[in-house]
């Protein structure tokens, strides 16, 4: 574990180098203990795929009282003290005209769209960290097979709901919005709704499965094509 | 009862103090980009502090008042009028409804903040009325103002009219010196690029907004291209490929595989956002100790400016 300096009123802590279900299940568990010894000291926490970002009120307390108290947290921590992750099945329409890329990344990975699509569906994946907009949530890891580098040229709008791939990443676009993943398919299921609770489906730590689902099954759970 | 906007400028958005404990989901915290000003003005108003006032950017809004209250102007020297008469910033005025009040373009800095007595009255989503464009969320329907809003607030008959003494107020210069607390993946920087950043002169670049400063000048280069996507600071100072800073402000991601050199004293960032395009940069570094002795004596001294009734 490693503990840095990140600014005025924020420390990093790293618990790994790399992604791993452990590394990331230590960052659940660093959550809830910090959480806990900064009580009112704390202002926000950002979890990633190895580290924890922890934001404080630098006029309530101090970067060495914190660093203290985050150490302490850490040294305590037990194995079993993670929240329950909750497991959490997403349905796709995966086809061309819902995925622009389904048969590009099928061709360079030298298999058929069907394979593609058994690869992506048929394991669980970790949320990882949750960014970059509202309700983005990264997941992974995807097999090595179906991995895709990020397009060359991003789209200037990505629908909302596309399924799509980044290296051995995948996520569910939350909203319409600029975007240089592969896209293989098309979710229903709003990632991120302001007006309902919980506004998003998933939380960092949970597991994610996706589901094929057919076209005339998408469109009755309210999913649109353009 | 409300305040109707009649020409919306060119950036002018509703915040309050900003949207703090969302950074799970992915929001980021939004807010005034000159925190100072913005409480001042506040404070001014004998508001609450974090009441909601109009950030504008730039300047060129012009607002029908259509309710008896008080409004104050704070931060960059955008010409104040009512009914089209100059009128001081920093200082409270009453308005009456039917009263036509316009901010012109600002002379110095870049943003002013317009508060009214007890704020304006905007429904919060997750916890703030800050608006973030970017995510769609906050203000009115998660965009910047239009022309023809309506800005409800409160009828307010009295209230004292307090200023900011004049020779309290602060100037935006066009050349701001950041301290940087150095910090995140600063050992991947060498001692020469450290010293090449600390030392050189930065341009703001016209592509800046509330996300970021992108500055223009020496590249800095360090021994790692990328990193596993961490959470990022108010402040911290990301270095891209290809070597130009930039400084992550109030509505940046919050998480990033961007290397980062540091973090901006916010103190400075503040002045850094009144900056326009072409304005000029320096960065000086401050230990964490310095930054925490800094950030109290500003609050200590906030707290303590005096502020001066002006006779009826």
């Amino acid at each position: 574990m490693e503990l840095h300096s990140a600014g005025e009123n924020s420390l990093i802590l790293y618990l790994g180098q790399k992604t791993s279900p452990e590394v990331s299940a230590r960052v659940q568990a660093a959550v809830l203990a910090v959480e806990s010894s900064l009580g009112d000291d704390l202002v926000d926490l950002v979890p990633s795929y190895a580290s924890l970002l922890v934001i404080y009120n630098p006029l309530s307390t101090d970067h060495l009282s914190v660093a203290k108290r985050i150490h302490a947290a850490i040294d305590s921590l037990g194995e079993h003290s993670q929240r329950e992750a909750n497991t959490v099945l997403l349905p796709v329409f995966y086809a061309p005209e819902s995925g622009a890329d389904l048969e590009a990344l099928a061709e360079r990975a030298g298999l058929s769209t069907d394979e593609v699509i058994e690869l992506h569906s048929s394991q669980a994946y970790r949320v990882y960290a949750i960014g970059f907009a509202p309700g983005f949530a990264y997941l992974g890891e995807v097999d090595e097979r179906i991995a895709a580098p990020r397009l060359a040229t991003p789209r200037l709008k990505v629908p909302r709901g596309a399924v799509a791939i980044a290296d051995r990443q995948t996520a569910v676009y939350p909203a319409v919005s600029p975007g240089g993943w592969n896209l293989i398919g098309l979710c229903p299921v709003r990632m991120f709704d302001p007006a309902s609770t919980p506004c998003m489906p998933v939380a960092v730590g949970d597991e994610v499965r996706f589901e094929p689902i057919d076209r005339q099954r998408f469109l009755s759970m309210g999913g649109t094509l353009a | 009862m409300t305040m109707q906007v009649i020409q919306p400028g060119i950036l002018s958005l509703l915040q309050d103090a900003g949207r703090f404990g969302q950074h799970r989901i992915g929001l980021t915290n939004g807010g005034p980009m000159d925190p100072e000003a913005f409480a001042c003005c506040n404070r001014l108003l004998g508001n609450p502090a974090g009441a909601t006032a109009v950030e504008v950017s730039f300047g060129g809004l012009r607002l029908q008042a259509q309710v008896h209250s008080f409004i104050c102007v704070t931060g960059a020297s955008m010409p104040l009028c009512i009914n089209g008469v100059e009128q001081a910033l920093w200082t409270v005025h009453p308005v009456k409804p039917g009263d036509d009040i316009s901010l012109d373009f600002a002379e110095s800095g870049c943003r002013a903040y317009l508060g009214v007595a007890d704020g304006f009255q905007i429904e919060g989503s997750f916890g703030s009325s800050a608006t973030v464009v970017r995510e769609g969320i906050g203000g009115l329907g998660g965009v910047k103002l239009q022309a023809g809003d309506q800005l409800p607030c409160p009828e307010v008959s009295q209230r004292k009219r307090l200023q900011l003494l004049p020779e309290h107020r602060p100037h935006y210069h066009d050349i701001v010196t950041v301290r940087v607390i150095p910090g995140y993946q600063q050992h991947h920087f060498s001692r020469l690029q450290q010293r090449r950043f600390f030392s050189h002169r930065y341009t703001v670049s016209d592509r800046s907004d509330r996300m970021g400063y992108r500055l223009e000048g020496p590249a800095i280069t360090g021994d790692i291209e990328g990193i596993l996507s961490e959470g990022i600071c108010q402040g911290a100072i990301q270095i891209p490929a290809d070597g130009q800073p930039i400084v992550l402000l109030n509505d940046r991601q919050t998480i990033g595989g961007y290397p980062k050199i540091g973090a901006a004293l916010s103190l400075d960032a503040a002045r850094l956002a009144q900056l326009k395009p072409g304005g000029s940069v320096y960065f000086a570094p401050i230990s964490p100790h310095g930054a925490h002795n800094a950030l109290h004596l500003a609050h200590s001294f906030f707290r303590r400016q005096p502020l001066q009734e002006i006779p009826a």
